[in-house]
């Protein structure tokens, strides 16, 4: 299937209230990022200077600049999660995602009575061990 | 055949639920996917004739079925966990399946909305006054009071604004409510919408619960006739923490920066494109159908202590044995929800503390645990009951660097618009790892530079550093703009005035 065109992304919320936000999530999904191209389009169609939706982009930390293809691995380090153990997780999942997976921090997926916790996707994973976040980052595409 | 049921939440899916449904699908029973009970211990949890069976795994079926599995817990409804609560706002957990219009109804659904739709806006919002309901995301304002100041405001529209932003660690009552109870939500906010004379309303929920944000557009998909001429629209956050804070979120609805705004104006006055806007939490709006239902208000007041009224659903959570969603009316103490319903650490060793209300709030050591649960008991203790959300830390925490983390989040979430709380994050982290990592015994290399006049030309002494993060944290708790840096101070003091040798 074909990408959309950032036209018909922009066509598609352009009549709503307060567009952009839902616009941006639709551009990162379809591109894997909001680039500067994208954000001087729609800048222009939503009748805003370059600078504000710059300004949103890189404000939120779902909106990237630039695309990253590779697999990702969400991991809650937030208390809840620190206190049943995950900072001694960490070593592991980053020797275990080296280059290919980019494992990233999250700040809690609510699920902070059976963490360690991580997502994959929209998977999310519970009661994290070693092995256990090692297999998921590992099996991680 | 015999009926099986399973909880679809996310945190049972997160458990390994769906393999266990499957499971017993292949074995010939009818699996029905309800809410979770919020035992999550027993997680995935199999309910079959009104007995539990916890954790199962797809090993299990066999002997669950015949009646002789190890994991047994008898009636889940008498089990002590359910059985000591006093369910409002989850009265339905684990007994509906959640996207279906007629276990809704059979269960008391739309009766609040009905019966509202029968009085005048100003009725309604008197009988939310009557209960008592405070908003139930943090800062425990009177909802009565807010509605009343929204249906009497002037403005060309009027909007309900709900916030599922719920991003503090160890809370998750507003993602059980989303997925295990989607339209008392919405009835809530039609409520509402129906008392303050609003025909538009927004739920911004965060862009980490995936499986909540599916559920409830399917959810107000289904009930869009039922509320109508209402409309809810479901908004997706985009990862920043401070969007939970009421002027940020309302910025990002508008598709702005999440930056906070001052106040005045109120939210309630100029809100939402400036327009009067209600803003309130999931489980405050979520609260209004079953106020609203007859009897549902004197009910509500007759619970609770002082001014805090009703039920509050407590979320029990890090490193507890027993951890889940436990509804009860203010007033029960904090020991009593860690040792006794809790069942202690997970890892079996002392408590050593536990931070109350997320990662703004003050870490508790157990010499305060017959702490009541209510708003006016933690403000007088230099604490807050938040979200009400519980988070238990056992005696290897090291609480210098709980301190140390809660500068190090403050200054990655910070919106960046006030100095005391995008500066002072900064500074705190370094602080505080200067103080751990023995202080500062001479003047560094910058201040030592001849033209540096007003720079100090010694070192520091331990006592000299502490002294100094006491005023960083006073600047930031009353310089700030909003609660991100205003109470950033709690987790960071408490820390330092129970546990100083962590420092």
């Amino acid at each position: 299937m074909n990408p959309p065109l950032l036209s018909d992304l922009i066509a598609r919320h352009a009549g709503r209230e307060g567009p952009l936000l839902p616009l941006l999530h639709d551009v990162q999904a379809a591109f894997g990022c909001v680039s500067a191209g994208a954000e001087a389009d729609i800048a222009e169609a939503l009748n805003l200077s370059r600078a504000e939706v710059h300004g949103v982009v890189s404000f939120y930390h779902d909106f990237t600049a630039e695309p990253d293809r590779r697999p990702v691995v969400q991991l809650c380090r937030a208390e809840a999660c620190q206190s049943r153990g995950v900072e001694a997780l960490v070593p592991l999942a980053e020797a275990a995602a080296g280059g290919r997976v980019r494992l990233a921090t999250v700040y809690c997926l609510g699920l902070c009575s059976v963490g360690p916790n991580a997502r994959v996707g929209n998977d999310v994973h519970a009661r994290l061990d070693g092995p256990a976040l090692v297999r998921l980052v590992e099996a991680a595409r | 055949m015999k009926t099986v049921r399973i909880s679809d939440d996310s945190l049972a899916l997160a458990c390994g639920a769906d393999a266990v449904a499957a499971a017993f699908a292949a074995a010939g029973c009818a699996v029905e996917r309800v809410s979770s009970w919020g035992m999550h211990w027993l997680e995935p949890l199999v309910e079959i004739d009104g007995h539990g069976f916890g954790q199962a795994t797809a090993d299990d079926v066999a002997e669950i079925l015949t009646g002789t599995s190890a994991k047994a817990i008898g009636s889940i409804a008498e089990h002590p966990f359910i059985a000591s609560q006093t369910r409002l706002t989850f009265a339905r957990a684990g007994k509906t399946r959640p996207l279906s219009l007629d276990d809704y109804a059979a269960s008391g659904g739309w009766e609040g909305l009905n019966r509202a739709r029968g009085m005048s806006g100003e009725e309604t919002v008197a009988e939310i006054t009557a209960s008592g309901l405070r908003g139930r995301g943090g800062a425990g304002f009177p909802a009565g009071i807010k509605w009343d100041t929204v249906r009497k405001a002037q403005g060309p529209r009027k909007y309900i604004v709900c916030n599922a932003d719920e991003g503090d660690s160890g809370t998750f009552a507003d993602r059980m409510l989303i997925e295990g109870d989607p339209f008392q939500l919405i009835e809530g906010m039609a409520i509402a919408a129906h008392a303050v004379g609003a025909p538009h309303g927004y739920v911004y929920l965060r862009s980490e619960y995936p499986h909540a944000i599916s559920r409830l557009e399917a959810a107000v998909q289904l009930a869009a006739p039922i509320v109508a001429p209402f409309v809810v629209e479901v908004r997706v956050g985009a990862g920043a923490y401070v969007c939970g804070e009421e002027t940020s979120l309302l910025n990002s609805l508008e598709g702005k920066r999440g930056e906070v705004r001052a106040k005045p104006p109120l939210p309630a006055l100029e809100g939402l494109f400036g327009c009067p806007t209600v803003v309130n939490n999931v489980l405050t709006l979520a609260a209004a159908p079953h106020v609203l239902r007859e009897g549902g208000a004197a009910l509500y007041a007759s619970l609770g202590i002082g001014r805090s009224r009703g039920t509050m659903p407590i979320q029990l959570a890090g490193n507890l044995r027993r951890g889940g969603l436990f509804e009860v009316p203010f007033g029960i103490p904090l020991g009593e929800l860690i040792e006794k319903i809790g069942g202690g650490t997970a890892s079996g060793r002392p408590v050593k503390a536990v931070q109350v209300g997320g990662p703004l709030g003050a870490y508790i050591p157990p010499t305060n645990f017959d702490l009541p649960f209510e708003y006016e008991a933690f403000a007088a203790a230099d604490a807050l009951i938040g979200h009400g959300g519980l988070v238990v830390f056992d005696e290897s925490a090291d609480m210098g660097r709980m301190a140390r983390f809660a500068f190090q989040f403050c200054a990655a979430e910070s919106c960046g618009k006030c100095t005391p709380c995008r500066i002072g994050a900064v500074r705190g982290t370094e602080l505080v790892d200067r103080l751990r990592l023995g202080g500062k015994p001479a003047a560094d290399t910058v201040e030592a530079l001849p033209q540096m006049f007003n720079a100090r030309k010694t070192g520091r002494s331990r006592d000299e550093d502490l002294g100094l993060l006491e005023d960083l944290c006073e600047t930031m708790k009353f310089g700030s703009l909003c609660a991100l840096g205003g109470f950033t101070p709690y987790p960071v003091l408490s820390a330092l005035r129970n546990w100083p040798e962590d420092f």
